[in-house]
């Protein structure tokens, strides 16, 4: 590839002359090397696309329509039957039902939490880069680590949440062994990790915002309330509607934190769609049902982008 | 540029008092920085600070909210209860030649894609945009066996390979490229550089920070990734450090916090020492796509 690229070493023809005869050959020759020169440069990405993402979703397909147990040498063609066998599985649908909760929490709370804290970097306060620093750290480190730092936090009897809570006459709960607590801990976990993310894309968002849309707001008399809900959040739709599609997308499958917190439990009470994934292929050795499983969690996240795709082009007209 | 403060002339109103209001409002909002910082970065101080002390301070109530005596057995104890120098080095390994090799491809795709002509070429993007589309979990079966034939199982090769297609580096790249200066890469081109040449000694240099960004975006996916490492090996010597950091919390469970968050420590600061020196970049690179 590359003796073959370094040898064409003559300059590009000026675009859209058309050249007859003689030269008019030359620009063909040199047009199709270029259409070679493309497929040697993009082929390494594209195979490993296909080969690592593209051809995956057809296997995985084709998969979750068998028997497989991740062990034998053969396998049969169930149809259908592994689709049927999740959903009147009450785990699966236990599980469908722990995502929405925790999608939600995570998403929710992170956009509410991270706009506030725009609105508070984006004032003129000392200080307020290296608290943008700060709260966009959690963001970049890693899942297994977080977790790792969470639990020890939540520890009821060493964690910190046992000498925050004393003074409010409160005793620690067992955050990550109570059935009740632990999936409420990992959306607090997720909302630590992600708020920075979430607020400095606000923030970019409000710092590109007119001017005087605010000083015409001001001079109306209208107070700040009015003006978050009435000018800054209509404006900022498009920004949120980007959060709203990327957060949910990656908070489907949010899963170092819980392997390392809860590992979908107690019971399966933190078994969200991701975890149930995991544990039917590589616990349970169910490789069909995984396989169905993580095709209903790919329908489930076309169905999202598709409905950005339509709604970013009706709705969202502000900018 | 302050959103929410009102401009200081247009409001009429009796001068004194409202210096007072606007400095209980500005110490209000002070006050709440302060909290917002405590809460981002109070933890990492506790699980830096903890992860010095000993064994009985850890486990010591009411907490010391300083270590006194600053101690580095925890890292030696997590160092000797788990292979941790061999997962720092199988990290190492896997994140700097997977980036490279991803980067390397990246490149090129990009600079076919703005500087070489195809038929179909917009196809051709949107296909490889669609990639992204693809969750993880749907990989993960596929990925393992298509591994697992080419007898990758617990090897470098298998932790590397299915983590190299770039799509987001390729977009980002591709985006910049599109805002040179078309005359620059013309006149490389008339003075008889190739297109790996003018890839590489004009375009390249010109892409600096994007490269940089997706440089160190892809780098640091690569170091936190989780769940491939977690399938694909089997042995102690072939973990990443996420995935010794879960092992060791297995078996050590929580009788001894000390060498757990010292392992956590192993994982966190290389990044966060990357983050502070390099935050510009990152923070692009993570916020992309944002504005459009």
């Amino acid at each position: 590839m590359t003796t073959d690229v370094q040898q064409d070493g003559t300059a590009a023809a000026p675009p859209g002359r058309a050249a007859p005869g003689e030269a008019g050959r030359r620009l063909r020759a040199r047009r199709r090397r270029d259409y070679l020169l493309f497929a040697a440069f993009a082929a390494p990405n594209f195979f490993f696309l296909l080969v690592f993402a593209y051809w995956p979703v057809v296997y995985n397909a084709y998969l979750s329509l068998t028997d497989w147990d991740m062990v034998s040498s053969s396998w049969h063609m169930i149809g259908l039957d592994n689709y049927a066998s999740l959903f009147d599985d009450p785990d699966f649908r236990g599980s469908l039902w722990t995502t929405v909760l925790f999608v939600v929490g995570v998403v929710a709370g992170g956009l509410v939490l991270g706009l506030a804290t725009a609105l508070l970097l984006n004032q003129r306060l000392r200080g307020r880069d290296v608290v943008r620093t700060l709260t966009f750290a959690p963001y970049v480190l890693s899942g297994a680590a977080v977790g790792t730092l969470w639990l020890f936090l939540f520890d009821p009897n060493y964690g910190l949440v046992r000498p925050l809570l004393a003074p409010l006459g409160m005793a620690a709960p067992a955050m990550m062994t109570d059935s009740k607590w632990a999936l409420f801990g990992l959306v607090l976990v997720y909302l630590w990790k992600n708020t920075g993310f979430v607020a400095v894309v606000y923030l970019a968002g409000l710092q590109g915002l007119p001017r005087d849309v605010f000083e015409a707001a001001a001079l109306d008399g209208a107070g700040a309330w009015t003006r978050l809900r009435r000018i800054i959040l209509p404006l900022l739709s498009p920004v949120t509607f980007f959060l709203l599609v990327t957060c949910t997308i990656s908070t489907f499958q949010a899963f170092d934190v819980i392997a390392m917190m809860t590992q979908g439990g107690p019971g399966t009470s933190t078994s969200i769609l991701s975890w149930f994934i995991y544990d039917q292929g590589f616990r349970t050795f169910d490789a069909g049902r995984a396989s169905a499983a993580a095709m209903i969690m790919f329908v489930v996240l076309l169905l999202i982008t598709g409905f950005q795709a339509r709604f970013l082009e009706r709705k969202v007209h502000y900018q | 540029m302050t959103a929410l403060e009102s401009p200081p002339d247009l409001r009429p109103a009796d001068a004194g008092s409202r210096t007072g209001v606007r400095r209980a409002r500005r110490f209000g909002l002070h006050a709440l920085l302060v909290l917002v910082a405590l809460i981002a970065g109070g933890p990492l101080y506790w699980l830096i600070s903890s992860a010095l002390k000993t064994n009985p301070q850890i486990y010591s109530y009411p907490p010391h909210w300083i270590p006194t005596d600053l101690r580095w057995s925890n890292f030696s104890d997590a160092w000797h209860a788990a292979a941790f120098g061999r997962y720092f080095l199988n990290s190492l390994v896997v994140s700097a030649v997977g980036t490279a090799i991803e980067l390397v491809a990246a490149l090129l795709c990009a600079y076919a894609f703005v500087f070489l002509p195809f038929p179909g070429k917009k196809v051709l993007f949107l296909f490889l945009l669609g990639a992204m589309m693809v969750p993880g979990h749907v990989t993960l079966l596929p990925n393992f066996l298509t591994v697992a034939q080419l007898g990758w199982v617990n090897s470098y090769a298998g932790l590397i390979a299915p983590g190299l297609g770039s799509v987001f580096g390729t977009f980002l790249l591709r985006q910049h490229m599109l805002t040179l200066p078309k005359e620059i890469t013309d006149a490389a081109r008339i003075d008889g550089a190739g297109h790996l040449r003018t890839l590489f000694r004009v375009v390249l240099p010109m892409s600096r920070p994007m490269v940089i960004t997706v440089a160190l975006v892809v780098m640091v996916g690569k170091w936190n990734d989780f769940i491939w490492p977690l399938i694909i090996t089997s042995s102690d010597d072939m973990r990443t450090l996420p995935i010794g950091l879960l092992f060791l919390k297995n078996t050590e469970t929580f009788a001894n916090w000390g060498a757990i968050l010292a392992g956590a420590v192993m994982v966190i600061v290389p990044v966060l020492v990357v983050f502070f020196f390099a935050q510009r970049y990152i923070i692009a690179g993570l916020t992309q796509g944002a504005g459009k």
